[in-house]
């Protein structure tokens, strides 16, 4: 009876490990796509300024308050402007970033369909 | 023709590249962060320095009248050059100066305040940096001023001779 209740502490304790190793995976992954402003093309998960160690420990709070990964997101975006996300969204200001490579790639096809034909 | 089409996309792509960066040359560099177009300042809880009460940032700013936020730390070396301007500004009955003391040590920041003299009227306590965070703020030394809940004017960095000018100016 006894090694049954020390197997379900134990068990309690491994299953909480594994919430906690969760949180964590998402907080990586939520500090590795917002950008540290104040140091230079560092995202908040490399940096170990203050800046990024409060953003880094309000993420953490945010994720125990339940939001999820986009609401945390438009939440620093909303504060910091869009700059802060390493994944901006399309607009008037990002469509020769979003639509060049589509471009070039589109042109550099044709390109070289031109010069196949020319060689045939 | 098809030599023709070759050259066509050629100087067609260098012009685009070149539009580009010229495009680039007339940016500058530094960014400048954007003011957020949300400027009202959100409510989160605030820890109070000398009565460590935890109170809602949305009483602290409650009153129709301007209020200065200055984040500032014992361990900040600007904070201690612009300290005088915020002790002088402190005698003008228009503003109501608050402190943000920013990821510091209690005993330090009351060293410091014995030192350089207090001009807050209320201090928030913010040891995680949170609510510098919340506020939108990027680091110490750094001033908002505030009327009717809303941020108007940001200065990122230690306040100088023409920023105390430029808030004497607005609170008139």
């Amino acid at each position: 009876m006894k090694i049954l209740k020390l197997f379900f502490i134990f068990f309690l304790i491994f299953s909480f490990n594994h919430l906690k190793a969760e949180n964590r995976d998402i907080k990586n992954k939520i500090t590795k796509n917002l950008r540290c402003l104040i140091c230079q093309g560092q995202s908040v998960y490399d940096s170990d300024s203050e800046f990024a160690n409060s953003l880094k420990f309000l993420v953490n709070k945010k994720i125990n308050e339940g939001l999820t990964e986009k609401e945390i997101y438009k939440y620093f975006a909303d504060k910091y402007g869009e700059w802060i996300l390493y994944d901006p969204t399309l607009n008037k200001n990002t469509y020769i970033l979003w639509l060049l490579p589509l471009l070039i790639f589109l042109i550099g096809g044709a390109i070289i369909i031109k010069s196949f034909i020319i060689k045939k | 023709m098809k030599n023709k089409i070759l050259t066509l996309t050629i100087t067609l792509i260098f012009i685009m590249i070149f539009v580009i960066f010229y495009k680039g040359l007339q940016d500058t560099n530094i960014y400048t962060p954007e003011t957020r177009s949300n400027n009202e300042i959100p409510a989160f809880s605030v820890q109070l320095f000398y009565s460590n009460e935890k109170i809602s940032s949305s009483e602290i700013f409650d009153l129709d009248q301007f209020y200065l936020l200055n984040i500032w730390s014992s361990w900040c070396v600007p904070c201690r050059q612009e300290h005088s301007l915020l002790m002088d500004l402190a005698k003008n009955k228009n503003i109501k100066i608050f402190g943000l003391n920013y990821k510091d040590k209690k005993s330090n920041a009351e060293i410091f305040l014995k030192e350089l003299g207090n001009p807050y009227e209320q201090i928030i306590f913010d040891i995680e940096g949170v609510n510098a965070i919340e506020l939108g703020a990027y680091g110490v030394p750094e001033t908002f001023l505030i009327f009717k809940n809303k941020i108007i004017k940001k200065y990122i960095g230690p306040l100088n001779q023409n920023s105390i000018k430029q808030i004497k100016q607005l609170i008139k």
